[in-house]
């Protein structure tokens, strides 16, 4: 009696045993397969020629399906600590999705302003006015001379993110 | 083995291999519900019916739908609506009956809310009912996506959002769950397969879970009498149909819910070819772009309640985010009916008419997940901000209040 016990024990718990194993395997395989496509990562970068910029001009790039702000600061505009500094000039790099609730301000005159709320945010991306919580996001980047390239981690980067905690 | 003899019918070959009588008696004709009930019953079979008529629906349009970003927007607004012989009506009724059908969960909610059918052994039905609410939810919301116009992208962008956690910011989670940076293809298919498999197949599994779950309980009734039903099925079986308290589920129960089915059916189709619009957001009509945000987004109108009170704290306090805090109160308002049976602290099963406070309480919360709703479509600025603040603020203190006064209840009534 006690000897059958011990062997239904026995290969129940090996079966238990098996199918954890299993189980847990098959769940990381599912895990993974809803991870981003290969594909997808390698589009998340963007590259974008800074030496073609007009001062106070900003431009709008799509970088992982999102918008980008980068400006050129003119003398005039503020200078700030998370500007990224090239030579002589200042570049405002932001996501251009208000921190509020996501819609895209647009350009007016020398402030990004938001139309759903009117949110306000200045030319270094800081917020002045009406609800937004925080300044525009800073995507991360690489300099490459004066190609950036959104998506990859460089120094410049790391130096805004720093200056910005 | 079973005993087979020659059958003189199909029945009765059936009923030598599968019991086919005997089922029918548990299932149909022997299983009886309380005589004292009114049209508010019917709401589970009215449900029911409305499920089935969104896979009808579905499966019509499933057969044209392309669950790709290129294609998804024109194979429903050209090719479902325009090319296929009644395609505009199989996604009207499917539109209409998506959003019926929260309105009739709604109702079945707050009837076992009102008749106190969620304690003293009903407590699984309404944990089974709540379950349905949440995936009934989920199958909303993914089916919203697939029509990927500004609507579509924006309120999946807005939801999925919501995983980051607010300041935990946990955007590994937001990639794994859109499959990209942004939504995307990969987040429409995988939608698309939530929506019209896996969704269905659990909605499926609870329903019959559900059904179950009133086997031993039984249904509740207006008084919330507790009847004997064994000894008034006898009553019934043995020819005093008059005197019995119960009917049988089929053919009597069921020829009541048909009739209440045909009136619901009336204002349905009404909606369906009549006033299909109002399920129907213009927005939505323009094509799914990541560059370009609408004015305002806002949900369906059955999520409108507990979106406000995501956006309801809009400044921050004790040291907290706004958002953050949102999220907590979002969070809570989503599990909290799911354990209403035991906040509930009266030991008796009585309709909220004969519980003083409860009554009170229980028109209260209704009117403030009005007022929620209401405001919950409003932009959310000058004054229209603190109403929703004070609504989400109402709507916690009555689930704080709720164990209190139904104690002080129990206590008057020297329930306890």
């Amino acid at each position: 009696m006690s000897n059958n016990t011990n062997r239904r024990d026995f290969l129940g718990f090996s079966f238990a045993a098996v199918a954890a194993v299993g189980g847990a395997a098959s769940l990381v395989g599912m895990k993974q397969a809803w991870d981003p496509l290969p594909s997808v990562l390698a589009g998340g970068f963007t590259d974008v020629e800074l030496s073609t910029l007009k001062p106070g001009n900003p431009i709008t790039v799509k970088w992982r399906g999102k918008p980008v702000f980068v400006l050129k600061k003119t003398a005039q505009m503020d200078k700030s600590d998370r500007d990224l500094i090239i030579g002589t000039d200042r570049f405002t790099v932001a996501i251009g999705l208000c921190t509020h609730l996501g819609c895209i301000p647009a350009w007016k005159t020398d402030v990004w302003k938001c139309a759903c709320h009117g949110g306000e945010f200045n030319a270094s991306g800081k917020q002045t006015f009406g609800p937004p919580p925080k300044p525009l996001e800073l995507p991360s980047f690489s300099l490459k001379g004066t190609k950036m390239v959104l998506g990859e981690t460089g120094p410049e980067y790391e130096n805004i993110k720093n200056a910005k905690a | 083995m079973a005993k087979i003899t020659k059958a003189n019918s199909l029945g009765e070959w059936f009923d030598q291999r599968l019991n086919t009588t005997a089922f029918t008696k548990v299932m149909m004709t022997e299983y009886w519900i309380p005589k004292d009930i009114n049209f508010l019953w019917a709401m589970g079979v009215v449900l029911a019916v409305t499920f089935k008529i969104l896979i009808i629906s579905g499966i019509f349009l499933m057969m044209y739908y392309k669950p790709d970003v290129n294609m998804a927007f024109d194979s429903v607004n050209y090719t479902i609506m325009q090319e296929v012989a009644y395609g505009w009506l199989f996604r009207h009724m499917h539109g209409v009956a998506a959003s019926v059908i929260f309105l009739v969960i709604y109702i079945h909610m707050f009837t076992g809310i009102y008749y106190g059918s969620y304690k003293k052994g009903r407590e699984m039905i309404w944990i089974t009912g709540m379950l349905l609410f949440v995936t009934f939810s989920a199958a909303g919301f993914s089916g919203y996506m697939l029509p990927w116009g500004q609507m579509s992208y924006w309120a999946a962008s807005v939801i999925t959002n919501l995983f980051a956690g607010g300041s935990l910011e946990a955007w590994g989670l937001v990639e794994w769950i859109r499959g990209g940076f942004t939504v995307n293809d990969a987040t429409l298919t995988r939608f698309f397969m939530l929506h019209v498999f896996l969704l269905p197949l659990a909605i499926i599994m609870i329903i019959a879970v559900h059904f179950y779950t009133l086997r031993i309980p039984h249904v509740n009734n207006q008084n919330s009498a507790d009847i004997d039903f064994d000894a008034e099925a006898e009553k019934y079986l043995s020819g005093d149909k008059k005197g019995s308290k119960v009917i049988p589920f089929w053919p009597v129960f069921l020829s009541k819910d048909f009739a209440v089915l045909g009136v619901f059916f009336i204002f349905y189709f009404y909606l369906v070819f009549f006033h299909f619009n109002f399920a129907m957001d213009p927005v939505n009509f323009d094509p799914a772009d990541s560059m370009k945000t609408p004015a305002h987004i806002y949900p369906e109108w059955y999520f409108l309640w507990s979106y406000e009170t995501l956006r309801g704290p809009f400044f921050d306090m004790m040291g907290m985010k706004a958002a953050d805090i949102g999220l907590i109160i979002f969070g809570m308002a989503q599990g909290i009916f799911l354990v209403f049976p035991f906040l509930d602290r009266d030991p008796d099963v009585l309709p909220a008419h004969k519980r003083p406070l409860f009554n009170i309480w229980f028109w209260l919360l209704l009117l403030d997940l009005i007022v929620l709703s209401v405001y919950g479509k409003l932009p959310p600025s000058g004054a229209n901000a603190y109403v929703g603040f004070a609504a989400t603020a109402v709507f916690l203190a009555l689930w704080a209040a709720l164990p209190i006064i139904t104690k002080i209840d129990a206590k008057r009534r020297g329930a306890v």
